[in-house]
């Protein structure tokens, strides 16, 4: 594998040159481009927790596919989106923080990992196949998982498309909503469907582990630039196109794992972004003051 | 506030008057949630343009018969009308602030896009700019005082001036019937003031028909038409004076109580048991 030329046309032609990267690629971007999407939704609903505990739950099912002879992508979509109905079953918030909630799920997150450790071994499989579910890989990304990831990504920005107005609306004001003719319930449970979706695919690309880098983080970003919902929309998709690409391209040309690149730039940017905000804030503060004493002196 | 609205709202209420002008009709309403009964046989009517204040202790059902008006919570017998026509959600002509807390502060969203959900936040598809809509929610973002704020995001704001933009929202589809869950409610004194003068203002100029539900009466009695006292399982409807007497709140709530009149013209009610009551519906 050679190193970059640091000539942007040839990098680019370096990086696809072999099959395996372009699927890396392709379903990155797509991975990118629901993960980014929902990834405003679920910080605007302060359903983060719910994110990761879908991730986690879909590590048992690519292990279980994985033991059946099934590509793994199948087991994760049945496996989280299973498990979003559940949730929505119940009904209840999981981000609540209700401390007997907060247990119970906790225990139930420890039980699925646990279960997907057991698929693996009766696989006997490789600890490599663990350790990309876990963390992620640019490795194994097959032609059929890229068709699946297409699909998936279509109907899940399709049904943001068709919903997201409705579901701003529920978000922020749901007692409104509902008396103006909005299903919140209902939305709800399909809106935890759209994010298991989305968490299934981010799986393949950085693991049930770091899936808060593509899943979380980007919206997180946004949302602190702006608070205009089809601005902040847009720069998050933005934001989790640019933290894939890069991070898949300095995985290749480094030979270091993909996922520790886009959560480490998922995060300087996060880190970045609050922290010029943070110094912004403070010189307005000191502006106040000065003209208060200005004022005072006059 | 353009001609074009006022001239609206004024069509609307001929036509309304034409036949009946009821805001709303009650009809022998019950209503249970979980199974148990909130109140039963209640019936009301509502003229366009008043200014109602709905009253009573703490659980009796008041914010139930909102979201009956509403349609958001079903009738189990009689029937509600309201402008002539079964109630049912997303009517247009009604605008609604539900009870509640402050928004999150965290929350980030501009009071703007608030407004704006009120206005097609039920519709499907992807939301396009459109001249017309921004027109009008910047119209109603200056009737209520907030075009000031109106770009910042909504958890930024204070209490008051949420509840600004809150009524913006509830009056931008053009509604011709306001429904205020407790309004006034942790907001400080001036505030109180400043709002429900905003709420009458709307009512009187703009021939908003207001339902108001209300812990306390006094911050708006001077202007208040009509009382719904809800207590007991039952909701008593008439003119102030009428309603809220030592006679009749005794006898609706079958428990002894004491209307009494302060220097200043403030009404107080006394003896009356809050008991912590159950909440079906969680706020």
């Amino acid at each position: 594998m050679q190193g970059p030329s640091w000539d942007l046309v040839a990098d680019v032609q370096l990086l696809l040159q072999f099959h395996f990267m372009q699927n890396a690629f392709v379903a990155g971007t797509l991975v990118a481009l629901l993960a980014g999407a929902a990834g405003y939704f679920v910080v605007l609903r302060g359903q983060s927790f719910a994110a990761h505990m879908l991730s986690q739950v879909g590590f048992p099912g690519a292990a279980g596919a994985v033991l059946v002879h099934v590509a793994p992508v199948f087991g994760l979509v049945a496996f989280c989106v299973a498990a979003a109905l559940g949730i929505g079953w119940v009904g209840r918030n999981v981000d609540a923080g209700h401390r007997a909630e907060s247990a119970a799920v906790g225990s139930i997150l420890a039980f699925s990992l646990g279960l997907g450790l057991l698929f693996f071994r009766l696989y006997a499989g490789s600890a490599a196949g663990i350790y990309g579910f876990l963390f992620g890989t640019i490795l194994g990304i097959s032609d059929r998982d890229v068709q699946l990831t297409f699909v998936v990504a279509l109907l899940g920005l399709g049904a943001l498309a068709i919903f997201g107005r409705r579901l701003v609306f529920a978000t922020v004001d749901p007692d409104v909503a509902e008396a103006r003719g909005v299903n919140v319930r209902l939305l709800s449970i399909g809106f935890l469907v759209i994010v298991a979706l989305s968490v299934a695919i981010t799986v393949q690309i950085v693991g049930t582990l770091l899936i808060f880098a593509l899943l979380v983080a980007p919206g997180a970003s946004a949302l602190q630039l702006t608070a205009r919902p089809v601005r902040a929309l847009a720069l998050s998709v933005l934001l989790s196109l640019g933290f894939t690409w890069l991070g898949v391209a300095l995985a290749y040309f480094s030979d270091l794992p993909v996922g520790f690149f886009i959560s480490t730039v998922s995060f300087v940017a996060y880190v970045a972004i609050r922290a010029v905000k943070g110094a912004s804030a403070i010189r307005r503060g000191n502006f106040q003051l000065r003209g208060a004493w200005f004022a005072a002196e006059a | 506030m353009s001609c074009a609205i006022i001239l609206r709202i004024l069509v609307g209420v001929a036509v309304d008057q034409k036949g009946g002008g009821m805001a709303v009709a009650l009809e022998r309403a019950s209503v249970s949630l979980g199974g148990q009964l909130v109140w039963r046989d209640a019936s009301l009517e509502v003229a366009a343009g008043e200014f109602v204040a709905i009253l009573g202790p703490n659980g009796a059902g008041k914010s139930t018969l909102l979201k009956a008006l509403l349609g958001v919570v079903p009738l189990s017998a009689g029937t509600a009308r309201v402008f002539g026509r079964t109630v049912r959600r997303g009517n247009d002509q009604v605008g609604y602030l539900p009870q509640r807390r402050r928004f999150d502060p965290d929350l980030r969203i501009r009071a703007l896009d608030l407004v704006r959900l009120g206005l097609d936040g039920d519709r499907l598809g992807v939301p396009l700019p459109s001249r017309t809509k921004e027109a009008k929610v910047g119209e109603m973002i200056e009737l209520v005082g907030a075009t000031a704020y109106a770009g910042r995001p909504i958890g930024e704001l204070s209490g008051g001036e949420q509840q600004r933009i809150l009524i913006a929202q509830a009056l931008v589809t053009g509604a011709r019937m306001l429904m205020l869950d407790e309004p006034l409610e942790s907001l400080d004194l001036n505030n109180q003031q400043a709002i429900s003068d905003l709420i009458r203002t709307i009512c009187q100029r703009h021939l908003v028909t207001v339902l108001l539900v209300a812990h306390d009466i006094n911050p708006i009695l001077p202007f208040v038409d009509r009382v719904v006292y809800v207590a007991g399982g039952h909701v008593l409807c008439g003119r102030p004076e009428e309603v809220i007497r030592t006679e009749t709140l005794t006898r609706l709530y079958g428990a002894p109580v004491e209307v009494l009149r302060t220097s200043d013209g403030r009404l107080v009610v006394v003896g009356q048991h809050e008991p912590v009551s159950y909440h079906p519906v969680d706020h």
